[in-house]
């Protein structure tokens, strides 16, 4: 799986034991989600059983349940309010960090470390600091309800990161490179298309996988900014929170189906994850 | 250039500028791929922040817009003298701590077993991920429902086989059951960033020590923890920006209820449903203002990475 395995230490005769105490974890870890993934499969009156049934016979009622089978409400809208809040903001993310970050890494800035650490600082600075006036603004402008209002939200809230993330990316390539483009008469966005991003491109990658789980992710700005017409998939999920019992498998269904793109895309790209995560800072 | 005395800001375009635009004009482009960056945010992120701390000065009840007034510092003082929220911003501290320290320690002893070869390393890393790819709300919703549900939860399934006692874990333990939550959530991210520190360890240093007959023990605290203190320190830090403002964890599991709610649920239902949009702002600065404590240490954190990358670079 890892294709980055190091040299381990020397396996020695407790090395099996060991290993044996980290499956034991993984799979303590992994048990809620595959008794998640079961469950979603049950009907609701298996579900809801102590002790818990394990050989209960498998059904699709949660899944059709969710998808607006039993007359609630679809979850299509929301989960199209969220593929299109996360992708456009992942798209504005990277229009906005990547030159950015090129001026911070590649075309030193004078004072650049301060323009740096400004982008990181507005990370540190809570959602909520901001949120009423937001709200405010959204209300008096007609833009409450409006999925492009949380597009442009995501995007402050990813860009600091991507920024950071881009610069640590970007800083490895040989100024030569660059320079070399640059003699031979090509203009700066020539520079940035066509040389810049085709090598940084495995960074930029990891930068839109992070900008996208975070935004498919948020919930607190959605919960506050949309209503009807731009819900997204997770604030559809919180109406589950007050659900008794009754629709078990169909709470399970809906969590894995809306947390289905972001687990597709983190498994696919584990070592990705690890380095974007790490800002870049570890390598 | 010394040959001309007449200054060139009298009559700029009689002579032939032809260098100085030209050195400000590149000023300007290096600068130039900055600006949307940087504008963007000031104008998404400083502007309503700076809006805030203009309303946290005023009483403000969007119920009763027209009995608005400018309050001074009431606000704030009603804020410091509420005993709720005195008690939220306790358990936002309780709360971040720990998660954080239980994810960190929890994330270290995952990342030291991974560290080493053994068969199927590769699927118990991606077991060990999948928590923290569940979408948050969906994590939170799995907690309460199917773990925590006292009646058909499976925590409480589990105990039924070993004759357990079958508490009600949200009202016996409300904070805890969050806090399990967030460690569940949590630990992958830190396993993964400790991880990739044990990875970049100097595997020839740790031989050598070996050879010269340093025990598994003496290694790890000699060698392998000093290593890992910037990546711990990066955990640490990175796990508290997020956690400090953790909404949805509070928000599905308990609503804020049996005094679990954090600053950031008590900001939003303090202007969301009892629309009290001055004290929400004082709320809100007074959580910048707890920010401000970790950032200042977060950012030397981050300061001492990045010398060290540029010193390498």
């Amino acid at each position: 799986m890892s294709t980055t395995a190091p040299r381990a230490p020397r396996v020695r005769g407790k090395g099996a034991g060991l290993g044996l105490l980290a499956w034991l974890l993984g799979i303590a870890f992994f048990l809620p989600i595959a008794w998640m993934a079961l469950t979603s499969f049950h009907s609701e009156a298996d579900a809801a059983t102590n002790p818990p049934s394990f050989a209960a016979s498998l059904t699709l009622d949660g899944y059709r349940e969710f998808f607006g089978a039993g007359g609630g409400a679809s979850p299509w809208p929301a989960l199209v309010n969220s593929l299109v809040a996360s992708v456009a903001s992942t798209l504005l993310v990277l229009l906005l960090a990547f030159p950015a970050a090129y001026a911070l890494s590649i075309n030193r800035v004078r004072k650049w470390t301060d323009v740096l650490f400004f982008f990181l600082s507005t990370k540190m600075l809570p959602v909520v600091a901001g949120l009423l006036p937001i709200y405010l603004f959204a209300k008096n402008a007609g833009m409450l309800d409006n999925i492009w209002l949380l597009v442009i939200l995501y995007t402050s809230m990813n860009l600091p990161i991507a920024v950071w993330m881009m610069q640590s990316f970007l800083a490895e390539i040989p100024v030569a490179v660059i320079e070399a483009a640059r003699v031979d008469g090509a203009r700066l966005p020539t520079v940035l298309a066509r040389v810049v991003a085709l090598i940084s491109l495995p960074g930029i990658a990891a930068t839109a996988l992070i900008c996208f789980i975070f935004s498919w992710n948020e919930l607190l700005f959605a919960r506050v900014l949309t209503g009807v017409v731009a819900e997204t998939a997770p604030v559809f999920l919180t109406g589950f929170i007050t659900s008794q019992g009754l629709f078990l498998a169909k709470v399970c269904a809906a969590s894995l189906v809306i947390s289905l793109p972001v687990l597709a895309a983190g498994f696919a790209a584990q070592d990705k994850l690890v380095q974007g995560l790490s800002l870049g800072a570890v390598k | 250039m010394t040959a001309t005395t007449t200054a060139p800001v009298a009559a700029p375009e009689t002579r032939t500028p032809v260098r100085r635009p030209s050195a400000r004009l590149r000023a300007w482009a290096t600068r130039a791929p900055l600006l949307p960056a940087l504008i963007f945010m000031i104008v998404v992120t400083q502007l309503p922040f700076v809006a805030t701390l203009v309303i946290s000065f005023f009483d403000w009840n969007s119920l009763y817009p027209d009995a608005r007034h400018f309050a001074g510092l009431d606000n704030y003082q009603e804020v410091l003298t509420d005993s709720d929220l005195r008690h939220s911003v306790w358990t936002t501290v309780l709360l971040t701590v720990a998660v954080v320290l239980a994810s960190l320690v929890l994330g270290l002893v995952l990342a030291l077993l991974l560290d080493r070869r053994f068969r199927g390393r590769g699927i118990v890393r991606t077991l060990l991920i999948a928590p923290f790819l569940v979408v948050p709300v969906a994590a939170a919703l799995l907690w309460k429902h199917v773990l925590y549900n006292p009646e058909y939860g499976l925590l409480n399934g589990l105990l039924h086989y070993v004759g357990g006692p079958q508490p009600d874990w949200i009202s016996t333990t409300p904070l805890l059951a969050v806090e399990a939550s967030l460690v569940w959530q949590w630990t992958p991210f830190m396993m993964l960033i400790l991880l990739a520190g044990l990875q970049s360890r100097d595997h020839e240093q740790i031989e050598a020590a070996r050879v010269d007959g340093a025990s598994d023990w003496q290694i790890f605290v000699h060698l392998t923890l000093p290593h890992l203190r910037r990546y711990l320190e990066l955990g640490a830090l990175l796990g508290s920006i997020y956690i400090v403002q953790n909404f949805d964890a509070v928000f599905t599991i308990t609503s804020g209820g049996l005094g679990t709610a954090n600053l950031p649920y008590t900001v939003y239902q303090s202007f969301y449903q009892a629309h009290e949009n001055g004290l929400a702002s004082a709320a809100g600065v007074l959580v910048v203002i707890g920010s401000i404590v970790i950032a200042t240490f977060a950012l030397r954190v981050v300061s001492s990475l990045f010398r060290e990358e540029v010193s390498r670079a």
